[in-house]
């Protein structure tokens, strides 16, 4: 039988007609089980409360290797004075060659310490040396002698109390070391039985087939333990938002731009908006310039005139910035600012149809500052862009759409600042109230396009654009109380943080 | 946006009502400014010199740093400031600005050198008359020169101010170009004199000069205003000379401003003599200087005329979409600081001619004008309204190809990482065993190395990824599709975005057959229905980012797409990974 099950036996049949097992350990030896095992088993009937059991710790002294071995064959003292003869002398030599080297070595002084042999000690001469040699005789002093080193250690062996003189002794003779003993007393528990029935863990194909799972018992849930996590993939929580924003749109009306290039020119980065060539944000400190491609390859010569009169010498209604428009500043390559850029080069795309048709169109990409990086800004970010593109829309539609956009953003409360920005007039910045923070954040920036933006493209006179933008990041930080921006993006983003983010709800509402 | 700072109690008895902090953020709220901070000077000094913030005195003045549009220069002082919200609030009409009347023949002149053409060509100067300063106002004359440079005038290289006591030098004044060793005064808080060259060393180590200094460095010549008695009155942009320089009991100023950009030159003139003509024996008014050019024409300055622009009324009902009674628009005008000249009707169309103040350089286009009657309407009393027009929603089909991807490896098991198209020189060649082959595309001016190069591969961005989890428990496995970029001649600005799917598999073995199954996966899906065929390969492939005999390239439809093996140790070693990895990197646009 497996060990374990006839341990389990043994201890239930024990306490069948006994109260109690006080020691583990001495029940193990004396059943002859391995304490591991007994150990084991107790674990499990504790598990299924047939057993209660306390755990009893304590020193205790245990047997060196050597102690082990006088246990079964004697101390040396004996195992010396047991090889001698009953009577009459012998000589130590010849002993030598009869026991253990260790016997030889401890068991004589041992022997003579407790008087049972006598030594006779005799000078001989040496032929061919002037030395004498010594030769020792032993013979026995006394018939017999009892064995109590030996008796000790089969008591420390057995856990049975030992004087604490004996226990000294046999610690200088380092028989004995001291070592933390563990074991149970064990008791009956609430659902003792003599015979336990095994559990089943899980319902088998084999439970099913036969139909035992009928008369099974099944083993209880631990549910407070870990649950295993399981394996499957994740999205990245930053493109999650963005997905749902997507939708917003989508539900709106609004169609995608295409907005896969990164690379664009000064001309339609700027210029093209109406951005002033000496503008600030035209410096170095805040746009990346390339040096490879350093300058644009074509731009439309037409239209680039008109955008060139309109900053030097106004026109439609305008009196312009009136400077020195230079074509090289146009024509630098750059990494977008905003994609705004692409905007633009829809508009100016559906300026050149035959007949206008309105457009509302959306865009949500990557777009690039050369400006310092903290935990809230980072040199790459996404911008989120709508704008609508009619004839005659007014101020009032753009608050309308915002109020559409931004309540299925969960933003319900809004205002609107009067700003600047150097390609729409008028200019709205849009705050929400943050029931949360308790306070007003800016949540984003709005505006009508200049038309000295528009009417050098060709749009119709009465056509109105309408936009506004915001970056992602900020209302996923928002939404996830993140801090950190590089929790959320980049490479070092914890895997931890995109398995367990929540889903995002968004839209839900 | 500038910021402005202005004492709190200075202002709020300028505008003649004691506002509670919120009452005073409401207004600021609806005419498009913002109290960004409130602090105290010796918080200021304290912020300065780095030291901790100590608990703030009660007796200590409180300073408003209020943000204000970038293109409005006359709110930048609290002169300005204040007249626009006391007009705004209807507590001050209009002001006229205005230049006195004296004859031409005996107007101050300054004579403009040809050489000053190679190196700052403009100046435009004027003369405030018996102006009064005390320590405020004093204080609030030098900050607007600053906020000016800072701002319009781009840190001074398009225009540069300078101030000087008029009772210290004698006219006509003279605009020159002079090379450096020729000119030598005693510059503003020196007390020997320097040739010009010698102050270009000395300022070198100036924390605030040593910003303008490459304006004119490299110039053979440097701009200098003499007086008469040729006594240096500025060494435009870098300082003005010590002996004009102004103090509390100059009551007569010269103003003069050089510059490579006229129009700016003149609008900063006009914001200098507008502001500060307030505290002038004569109220706004302004003493012309003429400026007599090279080739003897003559130029007036400053030019304080009025324009007049012409808006339709229903250009201005239509864009906000409130229909406003002409009376009412020329109230909310009114409080804008833009007067109504007259109403015109013509065709049944009615329009207004409106008069734009030399303070409002920020009005461009009636569209302007539109703004600020919607600003004093208010923004948030407009009613909301939606745009009729009917469109469809759509998708780009690549973008929406692209989830579709996502979506099919993260069924995948993968996980999605998302990382920064910009990466070091070194993260995008070498450390990939990869030469530059020179079609990525460069930062000219990268602030860090991280900004250095465009990538034109994802690997980089999935490794240095896997480093920083490098102790997650194995396998990792992780994904990204996004741009990179790639020299592209055939596109108008030289370059073009590639959609690019990369997946990296990480465990203690290296993992290629799973790498290898979600390739044939995606090959799989991205079958048209009745192809014959997934019209895709692999061969054997041979780049250095990889084990050599451990990868593949693959084909679709005859054209190489993509790659995937076992990555090489050593650039796992570069990365500091150190466990085995496959990759894949793959074209998708090519599978649309």
């Amino acid at each position: 039988m497996d060990p374990a099950k006839a341990a389990e036996n043994a201890i239930l049949e024990h306490l069948q007609s006994h109260d109690e097992i006080p020691d583990s350990q001495k029940f193990a030896a004396s059943s002859g089980f391995d304490h591991g095992v007994v150990e084991n088993v107790v674990k499990s009937l504790c598990g299924s409360r047939t057993i209660e059991a306390n755990e009893i710790k304590e020193e205790r002294w245990a047997l060196t290797d050597e102690g082990k071995s006088y246990v079964d064959s004697g101390s040396p003292e004996v195992q010396f004075f047991r090889a001698l003869p009953s009577e009459g002398e012998i000589l130590m030599k010849d002993l030598e060659k009869k026991l253990d080297p260790t016997v030889y070595k401890v068991g004589p002084s041992a022997a003579v310490v407790n008087k049972w042999v006598t030594m006779r000690k005799e000078k001989r001469e040496v032929r061919g040396s002037t030395k004498p040699e010594t030769i020792v005789y032993v013979s026995r002093k006394i018939n017999d002698v009892e064995d109590k080193v030996k008796d000790l250690l089969q008591k420390v062996e057995a856990g049975e109390a030992v004087d604490e003189k004996d226990v000294d002794a046999l610690k200088r003779r380092k028989l004995v070391i001291p070592q933390t003993w563990r074991g149970y007393s064990i008791r009956k528990g609430p659902e003792y039985v003599l015979v336990r029935e095994k559990a089943a863990t899980d319902l088998t194909r084999e439970h099913i087939q036969r139909g035992d799972w009928k008369q099974l018992k099944f083993k209880e849930y631990n549910l407070s333990a870990q649950v295993q996590p399981i394996q499957i993939g994740y999205v990245q929580p930053l493109l999650e938002v963005k997905e749902e924003i997507q939708n917003i749109f989508l539900q709106m009306g609004f169609e995608e731009m295409p907005t896969n290039n990164y690379v664009e020119s000064s001309f339609w980065n700027f210029d093209a908006l109406f951005q002033p060539q000496q503008h600030p944000a035209r410096d170095s400190h805040d746009t990346f310039f390339l040096k490879v491609p350093s300058t644009t390859r074509q731009l439309p010569e037409d239209y680039l005139e008109r955008v060139k009169q309109v900053h030097q010498s106004g026109g439609y209604g305008s009196k312009g910035y009136e400077y020195d428009w230079k074509r090289d500043e146009a024509e630098k390559n750059l990494l977008r600012t905003h994609t705004t850029a692409v905007s633009t080069r829809m508009l100016y795309k559906l300026a050149q149809q035959k007949s206008f048709v309105p457009k509302r169109y959306f865009s949500i990409d990557r777009v690039f500052r050369n400006e310092a990086v903290d935990r809230t800004h980072l040199a790459e970010f996404h911008q989120i862009e709508g704008l609508i593109c009619d004839r005659g829309l007014t101020l009032g539609d753009l608050l309308g759409v915002l109020e559409d956009f931004f309540s299925r953003l969960g933003m319900t409360k809004l205002r609107f600042k009067p700003a600047y920005n150097p390609y729409t007039e008028p200019s709205m910045e849009i705050f929400s109230y943050h029931d949360g923070l308790k306070k007003w954040v800016e949540v984003g920036n709005s505006g009508m396009f200049r038309p000295e933006m528009l009417l050098p493209m060709g749009l119709p006179e009465d056509v109105n654009v309408i936009a506004w933008g915001l970056s992602l990041e900020r209302p996923t930080m928002i939404l996830y109380g993140i801090d950190n921006i590089r929790d959320l993006f980049g490479h070092k983003v914890d895997f931890d943080v995109i398995k367990n983010n929540p889903l995002c709800r968004l839209g839900l509402q | 946006m500038p910021t402005v700072s202005v004492g709190r109690d200075r202002l709020f008895q300028r505008l003649g009502n004691d506002y509670t902090q919120e009452e005073f953020e409401a207004l600021c709220f609806d005419f498009g400014i913002e109290l960004d901070d409130v602090t105290t000077e010796t918080a200021v000094i304290r912020k300065q010199n780095h030291q901790d913030n100590e608990e703030v005195g009660e007796d200590e003045e409180v300073i408003y740093k209020i943000e204000v549009p970038a293109n409005r220069y006359d709110l930048l002082c609290l002169e300005g400031l204040a007249r626009a919200l006391r007009i705004y609030l209807g507590k001050d009409e209009i002001p006229v600005y205005r230049v006195s009347n004296i004859k031409c023949e005996n107007l101050t002149k300054v004579h403009v050198k040809p050489e000053t053409a190679l190196v700052r060509p403009f100046v435009v100067c004027a003369i405030l008359r018996g102006i009064t300063f005390d320590e405020a106002r004093y204080d609030s004359f030098i900050d607007l020169q600053d906020k000016l440079h800072q701002n319009i005038c781009r840190k001074r290289s398009l225009v540069a101010i300078g101030t000087h006591d008029l009772g210290t030098v004698q006219g006509p004044f003279s605009y020159e170009a002079q090379s450096p060793e020729q000119i030598k005064f005693v510059p503003l808080k020196q007390v020997r004199s320097f040739t010009a060259d010698e102050l270009m060393e000395y300022y070198k180590t100036d924390n605030k000069l040593k910003a303008f200094l490459h304006i004119i460095k490299d110039s053979p010549v440097y701009p200098v205003i003499y007086d008469s008695n040729r006594t240096v009155l500025s060494l435009p942009p870098i300082i003005n000379g010590a002996h004009s320089a102004i103090s509390l009991q100059t009551r007569n100023v010269f103003i003069e401003c050089t510059a490579t950009d006229l129009t700016k030159a003149k609008i900063v003139l006009n914001m200098m003599v507008t502001m500060f003509s307030e505290y002038c024996q004569e109220k706004f008014e302004v003493e012309p200087v003429a400026v007599v050019h090279s080739d003897g024409s003559t130029s007036i300055y400053p030019d304080l005329s009025i324009t007049n622009m012409k808006v339709d009324l229903s250009d201005i009902s239509g864009s906000i979409g409130v229909s406003l009674p002409e009376q009412e628009v020329i109230h909310l005008l009114k409080k804008m600081q833009l007067h109504t000249e007259e109403s015109l009707s013509q065709n049944g169309k009615s329009s207004i001619i409106v008069s734009i103040p030399p303070t409002r350089s920020d009005i461009l286009h009636p569209r302007d004008v539109m703004e600020d009657v919607a600003i004093a309407y208010g923004y948030n009393n407009i009613p909301k309204s939606k745009p009729k027009c009917l469109t469809m929603g759509g998708r780009q089909p690549l973008n929406r190809f692209s989830d579709k991807i996502r979506a099919e490896v993260s069924r995948a098991g993968y996980l999605e990482v998302l990382t920064w198209i910009l990466c070091s020189h070194e993260e995008n060649f070498s450390m990939l065993k990869r030469a530059n082959a020179g079609n990525a595309v460069i930062i000219a001016n990268p602030r860090s190395s991280e900004f250095q190069v465009v990538r034109n591969s994802l690997m980089s961005g999935l490794l240095k990824t896997l480093r920083h989890n490098k102790d997650h428990a194995k396998p990792i496995k992780i994904f990204e599709v996004g741009d990179v970029v790639i020299i592209d001649e055939s596109n108008d600005v030289g370059a073009a975005n590639n959609r690019r799917l990369a997946a990296l598999y990480c465990n203690v073995y290296s993992g290629f057959e799973e790498i290898m199954g979600l390739v044939e996966r995606i090959m799989t899906i991205v079958a048209k229905p009745h192809a014959k065929s997934t019209e895709h390969y692999y061969e054997p492939s041979n780049l250095a980012e990889f084990f050599p005999n451990r990868q593949c390239s693959i084909s679709f439809k005859g054209k190489k797409i993509g790659n995937f093996g076992i990555v090489h140790p050593e650039v796992l070693s570069e990365f500091k990974i150190q466990d085995p990895c496959s990759f894949l990197e793959i074209d998708i646009q090519s599978l649309l």
